[in-house]
């Protein structure tokens, strides 16, 4: 059986310190602004906040939760997310399926799967995809930010990796049974899929939510930003001209950098 | 299902029945990505004329041949961002995917799957954090005077770093928190290409001697090649971008500052 050699447990505690230092490397920076917004604006400048809140308050989260545009940004960004997660989870499993075939039984498959690889590398930047957007009449819209990023072709890519591995009897024996493409897609496949669309879901979810730049350029008034891009507003131009003297004075209050 | 024929068979009317809905499922997404990514794609061409925006995207513009490209390279800046572009983006190629791989290696070594599910579980965390976020997050613990990094630099002995604001830093503290962000998301790509590799090939190596280290050199690694590769290719349509969202949200908050005079 396996021995432990000397050479092989030291090798193992210094694995585990260096996964756990790791770890907390990632877990740091999080917890530290945690800590810091739960902490007054004198012990954050002071210096003294590392992982836990000095001098508890929630002021912070009281300025924000008091400002109009964070809830109708945060609206925008859930219609967002509740149209645009479906919606791309739907044209996802419609596009991979087709694309988990062979060539025997879809001829132009190649064709197809080159039209979608293409774009992965390619693209045609900010202001011909500006402009597209503009001539459809989309600007403010929810479907500015939806459409274009609707398609993932790295998920499409994923997606029908896992509809490979689905073994092919199953489609044979729906097909003899009387399903069409659709049926069998739909309820063969998918359900047999479930664990591979949550992460997807879940990818889709994160790209939809975090999304802060198209917001920005589709946009023409800050009501219609979605959450991110509100927030983005509020990190870069923490004192500019967005805030009254008033709001000044708040943050000052929250934060006196 | 018709017994498949190995012969290419001419392209009759009963294949087109069969793979006609199939073409259908295909439509809305090839749409979509007709729509929003060739006819930006197609839109390149106002790079190559002298683009009046009333005359709308694909109106009759004068061609001007590649004087807007001159107009570029003769920018005074225009060498100085190059050369950073492709400095950036070569050490966030090469960092975003070693980095990920020895964790992996590391990672696929732990016996405690607690542990191991744990560390993976954190590791992943930032991946999900917008950089408008993280932007803020960096700017507060990377702050000269009051961030936490800083502090200790200079609890060290060490003199404080503008992180954000230092010209000598700035590239760097891109590439680091940029592999920072993702390599927790890497890593599960290239563990689950670990758990691909068949066990046979381990006892076949242990048989013929090979240790920890050889096994891990000769079988893990080659085994790992392909997906490698694929991810190395990917990356590289990355190159000129480097990182925009990034950049654009760490660059702005400075200078969100600095105009500020705070």
């Amino acid at each position: 059986m396996r021995k432990k050699t000397k050479g092989r447990i030291a090798f193992q505690i210094i694995n585990y310190s260096i996964l756990a230092l790791l770890a907390a490397l990632c877990l740091f920076p999080i917890l530290n602004i945690l800590a810091m917004s739960f902490s007054s604006a004198t012990a954050v400048s002071a210096g003294k906040v590392s992982v836990f809140p000095v001098e508890f308050t929630a002021s912070a989260y009281s300025y924000v939760m008091g400002k109009k545009e964070f809830w109708t940004s945060l609206i925008k960004s859930l219609e967002r997310v509740l149209i645009g997660v479906p919606l791309s989870m739907v044209i996802t499993i419609m596009t991979a399926y087709p694309l988990s075939k062979d060539n025997s039984q879809l001829r132009a498959r190649s064709v197809y799967a080159w039209v979608f690889f293409f774009t992965m590398l390619f693209s045609g930047g900010l202001i011909p995809g500006y402009l597209l957007i503009q001539n459809l009449h989309m600007m403010d819209t929810i479907w500015a930010l939806i459409l274009p990023t609707t398609i993932s072709v790295y998920n499409i890519v994923l997606m029908l990796n896992f509809f490979r591995n689905i073994p092919k009897e199953l489609e044979e024996a729906a097909l003899i049974d009387g399903a069409n493409q659709f049926q069998t897609c739909f309820l063969i496949y998918v359900p047999c899929a479930k664990p591979s669309i949550a992460t997807l879901t879940l990818f889709s979810f994160v790209t939809q939510w975090n999304s802060y730049f198209d917001g920005l350029i589709f946009s023409n008034f800050p009501s219609s930003y979605p959450l991110a891009s509100y927030l983005y507003t509020v990190v870069v131009k923490r004192d500019l001209s967005t805030l009254s003297l008033d709001d000044f004075k708040l943050l000052t209050m929250v934060d006196d950098r | 299902m018709p017994k498949k024929t190995k012969q290419k068979s001419k392209y009759t009317l009963s294949h087109f029945k069969r793979e006609l809905p199939l073409h259908l499922m295909l439509l809305p997404g090839l749409a979509i990505i007709l729509i929003f990514s060739y006819v930006p794609m197609a839109g390149l061409i106002i790079a190559f004329q002298d683009f009046i925006p009333s005359k709308g995207m694909f109106g009759d513009q004068e061609w001007v041949g590649l004087k807007n490209f001159e107009y570029v390279f003769h920018l005074p800046g225009f060498g100085q961002a190059m050369k950073n572009t492709v400095i950036i983006a070569f050490w966030k190629i090469i960092l975003g995917l070693v980095v990920p791989v020895i964790f992996a290696l590391l990672l696929n070594e732990v016996r405690f799957i607690k542990f191991k599910k744990t560390v993976q579980t954190i590791v992943y965390l930032p991946y999900f954090l917008s950089w408008v976020v993280l932007g803020g997050i960096f700017l507060d613990i990377l702050s000269p005077s009051t961030g936490i990094i800083n502090q200790i630099i200079t609890a060290l002995g060490g003199k404080e770093i503008f992180f954000l604001g230092d010209n000598e830093y700035f590239r760097e503290t891109l590439i680091v928190t940029d592999v920072w962000k993702n390599f927790g998301y890497g890593a599960i790509v290239y563990l689950a290409a670990i758990l691909g590799i068949d066990t046979d090939l381990y006892e076949a190596a242990k048989i013929d001697g090979a240790n920890r280290w050889r096994q891990t050199w000769h079988v893990t690694l080659p085994g790992m090649r392909m997906i490698i590769v694929l991810m190395m290719v990917l990356s590289l349509g990355n190159v000129l971008n480097a990182g925009f969202d990034q950049v654009f949200n760490f660059y702005c908050i400075y200078l969100g500052i600095l105009f500020s005079g705070v």
